[in-house]
């Protein structure tokens, strides 16, 4: 096997061990469904991983840089170098149906690609789909939630609260 | 710790922006737990975070621009208030949740159009922060300027405080788009934003608030100046009393 297919094959097994790295926050979506992870080389036995980070802020990214490491220290790579990269910024149009999936199934709506009400004054947010009984009638409750990707909402019909993984 | 006397210009500027994130962010996280209702606490704590973060990148930065020993937790912990360069709005107490929300309002209404232009910069680094911090200030700059006209065009109650806060924090308000000769050197090489570009924009907004609010703009006023050169009011020293309380009496304490 040449040097680049066999690259190619580590690349690819890389990126299977980071699609069991979770988000520590929302444990059932992987970094890779989160669309953070940007970019996976292997160059001269030295891993990098490019990974982006959610909102400026978010306190999960150290605990994630950690997690990525060590899983692929589990798995048996080494010299393991992960960078931060800022541009293009992140965007829940990162997301992947597989994680879009997960998170329903795990009780967070997850981002419908409809930004309305996000900038404009008083706009009102989109009606989202209730991840409990699947109602449209709900109602946001807080445009911020317990962490900076979520929103807060109610079900109008079976009564629920629930986080809204908002679109950013 | 290096001697702060000899800031390079570009570094004096990143610490401007990074230093205004930062201490408004710890303002504003003072709210923390004392929101005056639990929705309101949250946002305020959610804002709070995305400008520890956003200060934190601007910090990283000025670190790398500084070299040596310098860190993001030392730049943060371990200067005194005159080696501070964020604009004097910041550093304005919280009051009640009134004075908060115009604080806000007039920083937020600036923070947009600033880094908006930021975009635009021959820096690359910072050029990458804009971008990262835009959508979040997007949202900071939309509850402000909501609370704003809620509050303002509430009860007799709430507009008195809206506008007791407006006459108050106003003469802060000059600083943030009055270009000195550092920013117009910035923004001459292209790496630094046009203040007075901005200005009308700023003010353009600001005024259609305070309409929509029934909030009156104050005429004739003096301008505090001084922050962004290192000249602060007492209430910096305050600020950092608390916030680099941990680095001063243990130091090289580490989480």
């Amino acid at each position: 096997m040449s040097l680049t297919a066999s690259s190619k094959v580590s690349e690819k097994k890389i990126w299977e061990v980071l699609e069991n790295v979770k988000d520590p926050e929302i444990p059932v979506i992987s970094v890779v469904d989160l669309g953070i992870v940007r970019e996976v080389n292997l160059n001269d036995n030295e891993v990098e991983v490019l990974i982006t980070p959610t909102y400026s802020g978010c306190p999960a990214m150290s605990v994630i840089r950690l997690e990525i490491t060590t899983a692929l220290l589990d798995a048996g790579f080494e010299n393991i170098k992960i960078r931060t990269v800022l541009s293009p910024a992140w965007t829940t149009k990162w997301m992947s149906e597989k994680g879009k999936k997960a998170l329903k199934e795990y009780g967070i709506a997850p981002p419908m690609d409809d930004e309305r009400g996000e900038a404009d004054l008083f706009g009102e947010m989109p009606a989202v789909e209730c991840p409990h009984c699947g109602s449209g009638n709900t109602r946001m409750t807080n445009r911020f939630g317990s962490t900076p990707c979520k929103s807060l909402h109610q079900c109008k019909d079976c009564k629920e609260p629930f986080d809204y993984f908002k679109c950013h | 710790m290096q001697s702060y006397t000899k800031y390079s210009p570009e570094l004096e500027y990143v610490l401007r922006i990074a230093d205004n994130s930062l201490i408004m962010g710890h303002r504003v996280s003072e709210w923390c737990g004392h929101g005056p209702v639990l929705e309101q606490d949250i946002a305020l704590t959610n804002i709070a975070l995305d400008l520890l973060g956003q200060s934190r990148m601007y910090l990283q930065y000025a670190a790398e621009l500084m070299g040596g020993e310098e860190t993001e937790d030392s730049l943060a912990f371990l200067r005194d208030a005159m080696q501070f360069r964020n604009c004097l709005l910041v550093e304005r107490p919280n009051g009640d949740f009134a004075h908060t929300m115009v604080r806000s309002f007039l920083f937020d209404s600036f923070h947009y159009f600033f880094t908006k232009e930021l975009l635009n910069s021959s820096d690359k680094r910072l050029k990458d922060i804009a971008e990262k911090s835009l959508k979040e200030i997007t949202y900071h700059r939309k509850f402000s300027a909501e609370w704003t006209i809620r509050l303002g065009d509430g009860t007799e109650e709430s507009h008195n405080r809206m506008q007791n806060a407006v006459d108050e924090l106003w003469p802060y308000k000059g600083e943030l788009t009055h270009p000195d000769s550092l920013d117009k050197k910035m923004a001459k090489k292209g790496v630094g934003v046009d203040l007075k570009k901005i200005e009308p924009m700023v003010g353009e907004f600001v005024g259609q608030i305070m309409d929509r609010a029934g909030l009156k703009t104050p005429q004739d006023v003096y301008m505090h100046r001084g922050g962004k050169e290192g000249t602060h009011s007492e209430h910096l020293g305050f600020i950092l009393a608390e916030m680099q309380f941990m680095q001063r009496a243990y130091p090289g304490q580490k989480w």
